[in-house]
């Protein structure tokens, strides 16, 4: 293997030591899961999502059973209520603390806010926490038919906003591909104080259960066809917007993530690979990138970064409507 | 020095020092002092110190036995130690207090001194428990309002260490425990100025210790132990001046003097009242306002009654005193009077006889009981007392506060004589148990007592339902102090804060002329005076009372409070009440929401500021027309169709005026009729469930996990519908060979409670729109009429005939008439399905020994109860001894039927040829293994009987009487896991030894349900309780594997939600079971912290996560050659996280501890791996007859990851 290899690369301002960054999982729950991201070799790490929703949820559950009783006198409440409990986003920032701790490398909080005020003071919160970068989960479902896509735009738009002038360290905002014109949103999210963009955001679906006759929520890991969506919209945005671009979502083997520097990632960022086979899967992606980096002399990662976006692909319409036709016609010639 | 007025209740005042002063707190529930415990546990969880600087030991034991036992050793080996308790507790401790006192040892309990079981249980208060220790040489104590219990608490703590004697500090039960007052905080350094370091010192010297060992407990023969008694008198000889010099210690440095003897009235005083506890706070008011009157009155109130000091006691009245009236909270029956009575003729004849009277002559002493089980003592009745004493021949041994009609005990009095002050503002607010109201006023009180000058108090009345029911607080303020420790009848404000009161409560009559009365409506105030019933207009009119509405549920939804309308009614409270100016109120409001809430989220903050802000804008005075115009009448209490009792004692009782029943009303010995909780229509559910005949598949699963037996199935013949409402419902039964008869499944719509666990349940799904099942809930009020005709008629088809019923098959089991029916159990509880299924089984022969806890409390709690019968009036008979005894009184229940039975059969034998051979023959040798052989035997009794009829031999006489003891009987000795893990576990086991032919059913809550959620043995590892408010350590007793190491014993660990027919094979298999059963089932409960509507799936979570394996263990199979021990649920498939954190009782835990959390989360994971290995193990084995020894776990439990791991696996 080559130790010359060059892997680093930079994201959101942050100096990484190779585009391998695990993406907000579970497996970030735990200080020894981090500790073990970096051992294996993970550059930067995104810490599980902090859900506002949740916190607000499990307040309100709190509140409500806890005021349970009051109709009966022997029973006038059923638990104890103690001094202080740990609902808010204390848990999250100390978590936040302790992996700053344990950890050499990067630490990026995750933020998935359902109010204005939320979300502007959660990201304070994780900034004093010691937190690197943010990255911002937005997934809002518009449910209402009331609701244009104007306005959803503005509201993600003002959202950045909001926290971009609150904090000083990055902000990455991940989203879905779900934009009438992504590479619009894109720029307009970058001026609106987005340092990066991570693409794309895996929306849990609900699968439907025909004997039981009910709505499932599931849970599917994801596989390499889904990183085709990714590479395509980064390979597309790789240049003309300016903020960093991070790929989640498909990546799972080193020529995966290979593909998506070429594309013009920063970063390729996993979780599934990671469920599926081990943290340790990481070592065996890295030094797969090395040997096929090795095999095909490449030096460093910048060497590749974006060469096979739109901007500098041999065939920059494969990337347009041409592609489109030319996967029906090449089909019709089976 | 200055010290923080606090605004809490007598029994956190008492519990305040308690844990200031004492190093271990030995606790157990019981009602009304639970919250003593309750408040030690948690202060020592959260780390608070005593004042000495560390942090109390606080232990939950097995029964108030237990807890006595341990204060007596902990007290023996040196350190400071105390308990808390009321009631039956109280006469648990007697053996050990006998024991601490003979011992000189000095310790303080505290007890909200509460009614005893008698004829009745009773949580209410009265001196009937301490009056029967005052033998056991404590020194007693009394307080009589929330400020004297923190002071008496610190005193009694100080005069005993020096009396070295145990001090029992009582006060009232709920009148003083639970009333919520201001009153100024003692300091740490009042404390430490009043206990002496030096006496700690002492009492420490003189405990047992290898270091200087001592022997103590002797046996003493009769040379010397009287001698030995005898050594004790000088202590208590010296108590009295000890108590008044620590009290006058108190005073110089608190600044409150509080005397043994506290006179207070006229100086020259002819007519004098002498009382303790509460009932003297109300008295002192009454003598002011005499008083003021010129009436030369007075009242001594007793604080230190035992030892009694005569002289103290004379030289505290007034030399003017004519005559005496002595109050006693108790009774005595069959004594020449109650004790405090009989203490002051003592006191008085001895100094008379020793010449030292004061008195011109010997005064006139009368007795008289009030105040019974919190009895109502006004200063009506005081008043009454004061013109009895004053009659030319008063009556003595007299009641007050009631009619007795009977033995002409009672006196008169004037009811409308009152001594309310015009400055003190009087509010009463009707609210539904859990809507928030009383947490609401508890706020208010605290935001008046802390924000203002003014003196605060407020009392809570909570009715005796579990779901749907009714409270009442009671709130006063003033600028002077609040000695009025009775229930306000003319109030001021009065706030109704749910529509439906209004046809059920005549609320308005406490109004006085020109107050307010605020409204919580669905209808706007242009509207809402139509809807108003007539008498409430009227009342409005007459009384010129200011009207103001809200709509407080459009108000809480849109402010996303939910149902819960506290802070929108509290806000309102104090927008037109005028207590506070309106911007101070809300800034106070928001001040306390954010201190009461703030520590459970943000989110829970800004939503109850909502409300706030949502509130004014809402509220609206109504313009009160000058006529009433409205058709509405209140409802009756009980339809007209009920019986004579029912109509003339239960009405009363239910509509609210039970006080006014005389004494004649009432049965002699606490004998009830069955079957009265059909006649109260409670009306409670907002929805209730509506059957869809078309899409239903009849399986009876809805009709089997009712709570309330509210629906239900019957099938007939198609002739039976003749007659029937239009709306009523009926569809051909599908069960094959009935296919030509009807079947209807009908929904009470006045007695159901909304739970909606019938809806969850239902298997069947609209294949067009899934959403609908085959049961959907609607708006109760539309179809209540409609329905509550369809139910009538629906009970007036014919029930099933029960020799058909394949108990088997759980749809079967709907067709069988439940005699448990519409019990004031929490919306949704998970004990009542079984208790109605074993009704539903074995319930026209069954007797039940039912266990103090919410079954009895569903089951036997006034006005009315559940069991009922069936329509040959046959039914439950039932019966609560104790909470302590009641595998025993079950067991004395078998022994008598058997021995009656054996008595019987043992006459027909005797007496063949009256009875005539074939006949005797057949009665002797009935099987009755069946439904269809227990009718055949009921027939051969009535042959038997009409035989013996008019027959006048001795023996035919008695097998007369006896003959229906040779049907077959069914006894069922039901309670909660408190009872069978803990306080009755000694006697459960010696049951369960017997061999006799019991049927237990442990209705497993996991806690102490009914006094609020109190960690049992049976509360499971990692669950937050009351008493173990930093989560349980230890793992759920397994009381299943130790009922079946007896090897002949019937052992079943059901959950209905889990497996229905598996549950149903249980109870049939443990009443076929000729011996000792027991049946353990798993019952979801409002105390685990979760909306019961999912309590189904929870009880399917946790049986899937192997939490609650099912199983049967029956020693019947051995006799077949089969193993006993069959696991009838499978391999766990479900994570032990994945059922317990949808509970409140787990997630809490997680916020408060998380490391402690995941720590036992490990563990309890490790518990179900373990158990389920030995079960399978078992289920595995040869049938040997007996169950094998526990297999336990050859290594040492597995290491963390290791766990995680098999976590991981069963996720898999």
């Amino acid at each position: 293997m080559n130790t010359k290899i060059d892997l680093s690369t930079t994201y959101l301002g942050l100096d990484l030591r190779n585009p391998l960054v695990c993406s907000s999982s579970p497996l970030c729950k735990e200080i020894d899961n981090l500790r073990r991201m970096e051992d294996c070799g993970a550059s930067a790490v995104v810490l599980h999502s902090l859900f506002e929703e949740q916190i607000n949820i499990e307040s309100r559950l709190l509140d409500r059973y806890l005021s349970e009783g009051e109709s009966y006198g022997e029973a006038i409440t059923y638990f104890p209520d103690l001094t202080q409990y740990n609902v808010g986003p204390e848990g999250y920032l100390e978590h936040i603390r302790r992996a700053k701790a344990s950890l050499g490398i990067p630490v990026i909080a995750s933020l998935n806010g359902v109010s204005s005020g939320g979300w502007v003071r959660y990201a304070q919160l994780m900034q004093q926490a010691g937190a690197d970068a943010l990255e911002l989960n937005i997934y809002y479902l518009p449910v209402s038919p009331e609701l244009t896509g104007q306005e959803i735009e503005q509201m993600y738009e003002r959202l950045v906003h909001a926290v971009r002038s609150t904090v000083t360290i990055p902000v990455a905002v991940k989203v879905g591909p779900s934009f009438s014109a992504i590479p619009n949103m894109a720029k307009k999210l970058s001026l609106a104080g987005a340092d990066g963009l991570v693409l794309f955001n895996r929306f849990y679906q609900p699968d439907l259960d025909i004997e039981s006759l009910d709505v499932k929520p599931t849970v599917n890991l994801s596989d390499s066809s889904e990183l085709l969506l990714r590479l395509h919209w980064v390979g597309l945005l790789h240049g003309k917007v300016p903020v960093d671009l991070a790929i989640t979502g498909g990546v799972h083997t080193p020529e995966d993530v290979i593909k998506s520097v070429m594309a013009g990632a920063s970063a390729a960022m996993m979780t599934s690979s990671l469920l599926r086979h081990g943290i340790e899967r990481l070592k065996s992606l890295r030094s797969g990138v090395l040997d096929w980096m090795d095999a095909h002399e490449y030096e460093s990662v910048r060497q590749m970064w974006g060469s096979l976006s739109q901007q500098k692909a041999a065939q920059p319409a494969a990337f347009e409507r041409a592609n489109y036709m030319k996967v029906l016609s090449s089909y019709a010639t089976h | 020095m200055s010290r923080r007025k606090v605004t809490i209740d007598g029994n956190e005042a008492a519990a305040y020092v308690a844990h200031k002063v004492n190093e271990v707190i030995a606790i157990y529930p019981i009602t009304p002092s639970s919250n003593m415990g309750e408040w030690s546990d948690q202060w020592s969880s959260e780390g608070r110190p005593n004042i000495w600087g560390t942090v109390p030991t606080v232990i939950e034991m097995q029964s108030e036995g237990g807890a006595s036992g341990a204060l007596h050793g902990a007290l023996q080996a040196g350190s400071l130690a105390t308990t808390f308790t009321s009631a039956q507790g109280l006469l648990l401790m007697i053996p050990n207090m006998y024991k601490v006192a003979g011992e000189l040892t000095p310790t303080v309990m505290h007890v909200a001194a509460r009614a005893l079981a008698t004829h009745a249980l009773s949580i209410f208060g009265d001196h009937q428990d301490v009056m029967s220790v005052r033998a056991t040489g404590w020194a007693m104590l009394s307080s009589n309002s929330v400020q004297e219990v923190m002071d008496m608490a610190l005193i009694s703590q100080a005069c005993a260490l020096e009396c070295r004697l145990p001090f029992l500090h009582f006060f009232d039960g709920f009148r003083t425990s639970h009333e919520v007052a201001k009153v100024e905080e003692l300091t740490a350094d009042d404390m430490r100025a009043m206990i002496s370091d030096e006496l700690v010192a002492a009492h420490r010297a003189r405990s047992l210790s290898p270091d200087r060992p001592v022997l103590r407990g002797t046996a003493q023969n009769p040379d010397v132990y009287f001698q030995a008694r005898e050594t004790a008198n000088k202590f208590y000889n010296a108590a009295p001046a000890i108590v008044q010099q620590q009290m006058d210690r108190f005073a110089q440095i608190v600044g409150r003097q509080y005397k043994l003897f506290e006179y207070v009235g006229a100086p020259d005083a002819e007519r004098v009242i002498v009382l303790m506890g509460s009932g003297a706070e109300a008295a002192h008011e009454t003598v002011e306002h005499l008083v003021s009157r010129g009436e030369k009155v007075g009242l001594l109130k007793v604080r230190l009654y035992r030892p009694f000091a005569v002289d103290r006691f004379i030289s505290a009245l007034p030399a003017t005193v004519r005559s005496l009236g002595v109050l006693d909270r108790t009774k005595e029956p069959g004594a020449t009077g109650e004790p405090l009575y009989i203490d002051v003729i003592a006191a008085l004849q001895e100094t008379y006889a020793a010449g030292k009277s004061p008195f011109a002559a010997f005064p006139r002493v009368i007795g008289g009981r009030y105040g019974l089980s919190s009895k109502e003592f006004t200063p009506a009745m005081i008043a009454g007392v004061y013109n009895e004493l004053a009659r030319q021949q008063p009556k003595n041994h007299f009641t007050v506060g009631i009619n007795d009609d009977v033995t002409h005990t009672s006196i008169e009095y004037d009811p409308q004589f009152s001594t309310e002050e015009t400055d003190t503002v009087r509010a009463l607010f009707y609210g539904l148990g859990a809507d928030g109201t009383v947490g609401a006023n508890k706020n208010s009180i605290k935001i008046i007592g802390e924000d203002t000058d003014n003196y605060a108090q407020g009392y809570f009345v909570y009715d005796s339902k579990k779901s749907g029911s009714i409270t009442v607080s009671h709130l006063r303020f003033g600028p002077n102090p609040i000695r009025s420790s009775y229930l306000i009848t003319r109030a001021s404000f009065i706030a109704c804060h749910q529509f439906v009161f209004l046809e059920k409560l005549d609320m308005l009559r406490a109004a006085e002329p020109g107050s307010v009365f605020l409204l919580n409506s669905p209808y706007p105030a242009d509207q809402v005076w139509h809807q108003l019933p007539n008498k409430v207009q009227q009342q409005i009119i007459d009384k010129q009372i200011k009207f103001y509405v809200i709509d407080a549920y459009e108000v809480a939804k849109q402010t996303g409070m939910g149902v819960r309308i506290n802070t929108i009614m509290q806000t309102c409270f104090f927008a037109i009440s005028g207590v506070l100016p309106r911007q101070q109120a809300i800034e106070a409001i928001k001040y306390a929401i954010k201190k009461t809430y703030g520590k459970r989220g943000e989110a829970v903050v800004q939503k109850n500021y909502a409300a706030v802000d949502g509130t004014l804008a809402n509220l609206f005075q109504v313009n009160v027309p000058s006529s009433a115009s409205s058709t509405i009448e209140l409802r009756p209490p009980v339809p007209p169709q009920a019986p004579e009792f029912v109509q003339g004692v239960i009405a009363t009782i239910i509509s609210g005026h039970g006080d006014d029943l005389p004494v004649s009303a009432l049965p002699l010995d606490g004998t009830f009729p069955t079957g009265t909780a059909q006649w109260e229509k409670r009306n409670i559910a907002v929805e209730i469930p509506v059957w869809d005949d078309k899409l239903c598949i009849q399986c009876g699963k809805c009709v089997l996990i009712c709570p309330h037996a509210v629906i239900r199935a019957k099938v007939y013949d198609t002739g039976k519908l003749a007659g029937a409402p239009e709306s009523f419902k009926a569809v051909p039964a599908r069960w094959k060979g009935l296919e030509q008869m009807k079947y209807t499944l009908q929904v009470a719509p006045e007695d159901c409670t909304g739970c909606t666990l019938c809806v969850e349940i239902c298997p069947v799904k609209d294949k067009a729109q899934p959403k609908r099942k085959a049961l959907n809930m609607e708006q109760q009020l539309p179809l209540r009429e409609t329905e509550a005709a369809n139910w009538d008629f629906f009970l007036g088809i014919p029930e099933f005939d029960r020799t058909k019923v394949n108990t088997n098959q759980v749809k079967d089991i709907q067709l069988l008439q439940p005699l448990f029916e519409f019990s004031g159990a929490c919306t949704g509880c998970g004990e009542t399905p079984y208790i109605k299924l074993m009704t539903q089984l074995f319930g026209d022969r069954t007797i039940i020994a039912n266990a103090t806890g919410c079954s009895s409390i569903y089951g036997g709690n006034l006005p009315t109860t559940p069991y009922t019968t069936n329509s040959q009036g046959r039914g439950p008979a039932w019966s609560n001894s104790l909470f302590e005894d009641n595998a025993e009184f079950g067991l004395g229940m078998r022994l008598s039927l058997d021995k009656q039975a054996e008595y019987a059969r043992e006459l027909v034998g005797r007496l063949t040829e009256v009875v005539g051979v074939e006949l005797a023959a057949a009665l002797l040798s009935a099987d009755q293994t069946n439904e269809a052989g227990i009718v055949e035997q009921r027939k051969r009794v009535n042959q038997l009987k009409a035989k013996l009829d008019g027959n006048p031999a001795p023996e035919a006489r008695d097998l007369r009487n006896l003959a229906d003891m040779l049907v077959k009987k069914s006894v069922w000795i039901v309670g909660g896991d408190g009872w069978a893990y803990d306080i009755d576990f000694g006697g459960l086991d010696h049951v369960l030894a017997s061999g006799r032919n019991v049927n237990i059913l442990v209705l497993d809550t996991e806690v102490y349900s009914n006094t609020g959620g109190q960690m049992s043995k049976a509360t499971p590892r990692a669950a937050v309780a009351k008493f173990a408010a930093g989560g349980k350590p230890s793992a759920k007793k397994d009381l299943s594997m130790m009922a079946m190491m007896y090897g002949n014993v019937y052992v079943a660990k059901i959950a209905m939600g889990g497996n229905d027919t598996q549950t149903v094979k249980a109870f049939m298999e443990a009443e076929a079971w000729d011996g000792p059963s027991i049946i353990i089932a798993y019952s979801h409960c409002i105390a685990h912290g979760y909306d019961l509507i999912h309590g189904i799936d929870q009880q399917k979570a946790a049986v899937g996560s192997g939490y609650w394996p099912l199983f049967r263990y029956n020693p019947a199979l051995v006799a077949q050659g089969k193993n006993p021990f069959q696991l009838d649920s499978k391999a766990p498939n479900l994570p032990l996280e994945k059922y317990i954190y949808n509970e409140t009782r787990y997630t809490m835990l997680t916020h408060s501890q998380p490391e402690a959390a995941k720590a036992l989360l490990v563990q309890a994971q490790e518990d179900v791996h373990t158990r389920w290995k030995m079960y399978e193990h078992w289920a595995a084995m040869p049938p040997t007859g007996k169950p094998p020894a526990p297999v336990l776990p050859a290594t040492e439990p597995a290491p963390v990851a290791a766990v995680i791991t098999e976590t991981e696996k069963v996720e898999k």
